[in-house]
């Protein structure tokens, strides 16, 4: 079928014909260029992912039921013992089960091989990251919170705010190694703490009258100075997200409730805090999710290798949760991977680890995404 | 050279010599003004010229804006300096209400938005809170729409509704004068005459100022109005006199629409 208008121009004249020129070449090609680095991007992110659910999985979930590894997430972590027959076959047992399976085999037993912190489960290192990271959220949105609205609601603009300011972002670009060996310093040998019997080395002992001292002592290696710590590195994001969420809710609001008779504090508590706590939420929680990946923070201030009870069955009790040393996944990990001999069996753990670690770490995410739509639904402006 | 200023005995909110500065931004200058009790005074002038500034210096919120500063003058409510020390600015906005130009109801049900300031003040008597929500509901014309669905979010109700609650919001408090800031800027023909008549019908009880860039809207509300220009109010007088017997060039020109 032709049409009047294809009658009238030939292909040549089209004056709207697409001309493959230079410029146009260029474009597509940087268009390219973005787009595979894009590609690029999510295929190793993918991979990842892939790689730890295919390791990692088998050892939390089974094919047969219970379809669940109980044991690996309810247990303690312990030396795993492999003995092996003369037929090849071997036996995985805990340090109590040697002897029984030792006494069976007899002179059956070809060899015994014993690999550190890879047997029994990782209960110590989910329940110590549970801790370190509660204390973390409670410390980094309580101050973090409390410096934003000063900043962004009571602060008179200026140079000395401007310079507070800078000195929070700088904050952030500390490694947080650096954040270790300042936790170390102030929270495990210098945070003052209420106690009868100062040590020695306490820098400051003030009586209280009552037998009790402040003693300027620190609080040990324990979660509440891992906690500390941890919430020192995410502060700078809590603060800056924060002050952000603060200003972004509108300024009508604040007027509008002050033209009411509010005070600046009712102004604030109810008028712009509930308007702002979905996006702090959210990118708190984002940075939450960092703060219980991080290693180094918590080397020094709270972690230990190995620890075979978990914090409450100390001689401190409940208080334990937090005057403790724990062990920590990310910790955990790192010893598993770096610290003592590779083989199928470390890897194993290994993995497993990692898996139920990113599974923690996504169900925060997942949490601050539900979070963030149902307050929005219900403060939405 | 002082403007022809309409001062009555009986002025509520008075205005003597008052000069405001943003920072080096000199705002207003040297402004003789007297409101009286129970009437609308309307306030027009071209944009930027300092309306909603003088407004917002009648309840103080104003102080919020940190390079604000009064350069000279006093304001007086009902005899009492509104700047004085030993005022309490939030004792002063109970007295003196505002509504904004733009519509905003908190995100919020309708009930706790006109509950809003009964909250703050620290009156939880569940029963006194009910009726005050009714009664300032009932004055700003809105009662009958509302009713039935109180405890629903306020986003839900149209422009012109938000904005009556908005008036509702600010009578709850019980206020002497009700600042209204371009109320109707945002609103189609329809919100607007009942934002209008609703006026009308509070000018018994209130003294109102509102600002406006609709010369009709002042013609057909106001009692007196102000002309403002550049910072200076330029004259202020019955609203018939200002629209066709202005005192002022500047005045006619700018009603007969040749400025601004
Ligand atoms: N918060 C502020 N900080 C600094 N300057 C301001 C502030 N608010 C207003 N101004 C300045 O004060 C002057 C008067 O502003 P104002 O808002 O009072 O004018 P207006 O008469 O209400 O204008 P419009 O009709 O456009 O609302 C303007 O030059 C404006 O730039
Ligand atoms: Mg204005």
């Amino acid at each position: 079928m032709q049409t009047p208008a294809q009658d009238t121009a030939t292909p040549g004249t089209n004056p709207f014909a697409k001309q493959k020129s230079h410029r146009e070449t260029k474009e597509s090609l940087i268009k390219w260029t973005l787009r595979s680095a894009t590609y690029v991007i999510l295929i190793i992110t993918a991979s990842i992912f892939t790689h730890i659910f295919i390791r990692g999985a088998p050892v939390v979930f089974s094919l047969t039921p219970p379809f669940i590894n109980t044991s690996f997430l309810t247990k303690l972590p312990e030396t795993l013992h492999v003995l092996e027959d003369k037929q090849g076959k071997k036996y995985e047992t805990t340090p109590t089960g040697v002897d029984v399976i030792k006494k069976q085999l007899g002179d059956n037993l070809r060899n015994e091989k014993t690999i550190s912190y890879s047997g029994g489960g990782i209960l110590g290192p989910i329940v110590g990251t549970i801790l370190l990271v509660g204390v973390c959220v409670v410390v980094a949105l309580g101050l973090g919170i409390a410096s934003a609205i000063y900043l962004s609601e009571y602060a008179k603009q200026g140079k000395f705010i401007e310079m507070a300011r800078l000195a929070i972002l700088n904050l952030s670009g500390v490694p947080s190694v650096v954040f270790g060996l300042f936790g170390l310093g102030m929270f495990v040998l210098s945070a003052p703490k209420i106690t009868s019997h100062p040590l020695d080395r306490s820098l400051l002992a003030i009586p209280l009258g009552f037998g009790e001292y402040i003693s300027f002592e620190g609080w040990d290696t324990s979660v509440l100075a891992g906690g500390f710590t941890l919430a020192f590195v995410i502060l700078p994001v809590v603060i800056t997200a924060s002050e952000e969420c603060l200003k972004a809710v509108p300024q009508g609001f604040r007027e509008t409730s002050l033209a009411l008779g509010a005070t600046k504090w009712q102004t604030i508590w109810k008028c712009v805090l509930p308007f702002a706590m979905p996006g702090i939420l959210t990118s708190s929680i984002l940075g939450i999710a960092r703060a219980a990946g991080e290693t180094a923070p918590i080397m020094f201030t709270a972690a230990l290798a190995f620890k075979d009870k978990l914090p409450w069955q100390g001689d401190t009790g409940i208080m334990g949760i937090f005057t403790q040393s724990v062990q920590a996944l990310p910790y955990h990990i790192y010893t598993l991977s770096a610290r003592i001999p590779q083989n199928e069996y470390s890897e194993r753990a290994q993995y497993g680890s990692v898996f139920v670690f990113l599974v923690l770490v996504m169900s925060l995410a997942g949490a601050s995404v539900i979070l963030r739509r149902k307050l929005r639904a219900k403060y939405k402006w | 050279m002082n403007a022809p200023a309409l001062s009555s005995p009986d002025a509520f909110l008075k205005v003597r010599n008052f000069d405001f500065a943003y920072g080096d931004n000199h705002v207003l200058h040297n402004i003789n003004l007297d409101i009286p009790r129970n009437e609308v005074t309307a306030f027009i002038g071209p944009s930027g010229c300092g309306k909603s500034t003088l407004l917002r210096c009648f309840n103080r919120i104003n102080d919020l804006v940190d390079v604000a500063r009064i350069k000279n003058g006093t304001i007086t409510l009902d005899g009492v300096d509104i700047n004085h020390r030993d005022i309490d600015p939030i004792a002063l906005r109970r007295s003196v209400g505002m509504v904004f130009q733009k519509y905003n109801p908190f995100p919020r049900s309708i009930f706790e938005n006109a509950a809003y300031g009964l909250d703050v003040a620290g009156i939880k008597n569940k029963k006194v809170v009910a009726e005050t929500v009714e009664h300032s509901l009932r004055a700003a014309t809105l009662w009958e729409e509302v009713k039935d669905r109180l405890h629903e979010s306020a986003l839900g109700l149209s422009g012109g509704q938000q904005q009556r609650l908005c008036i509702a919001r600010a009578l709850a408090v019980k206020p002497q004068v009700v600042l209204m800031d371009e109320p109707c800027s945002a609103l189609d023909p329809i919100a607007t005459a009942k934002i209008e008549e609703l006026v009308l019908q509070l000018r018994e009880k209130y003294t109102i100022v509102i600002v406006t860039h609709n010369m009709e809207q002042a013609r057909r509300v106001a009692d007196t109005t102000a002309f403002f220009l550049l910072g200076k109010l330029i004259e202020h007088a019955p609203t018939s006199e200002i629209f066709h017997n202005p005192a002022k060039p500047e005045t006619e020109r700018y009603i007969s629409g040749q400025m601004g």
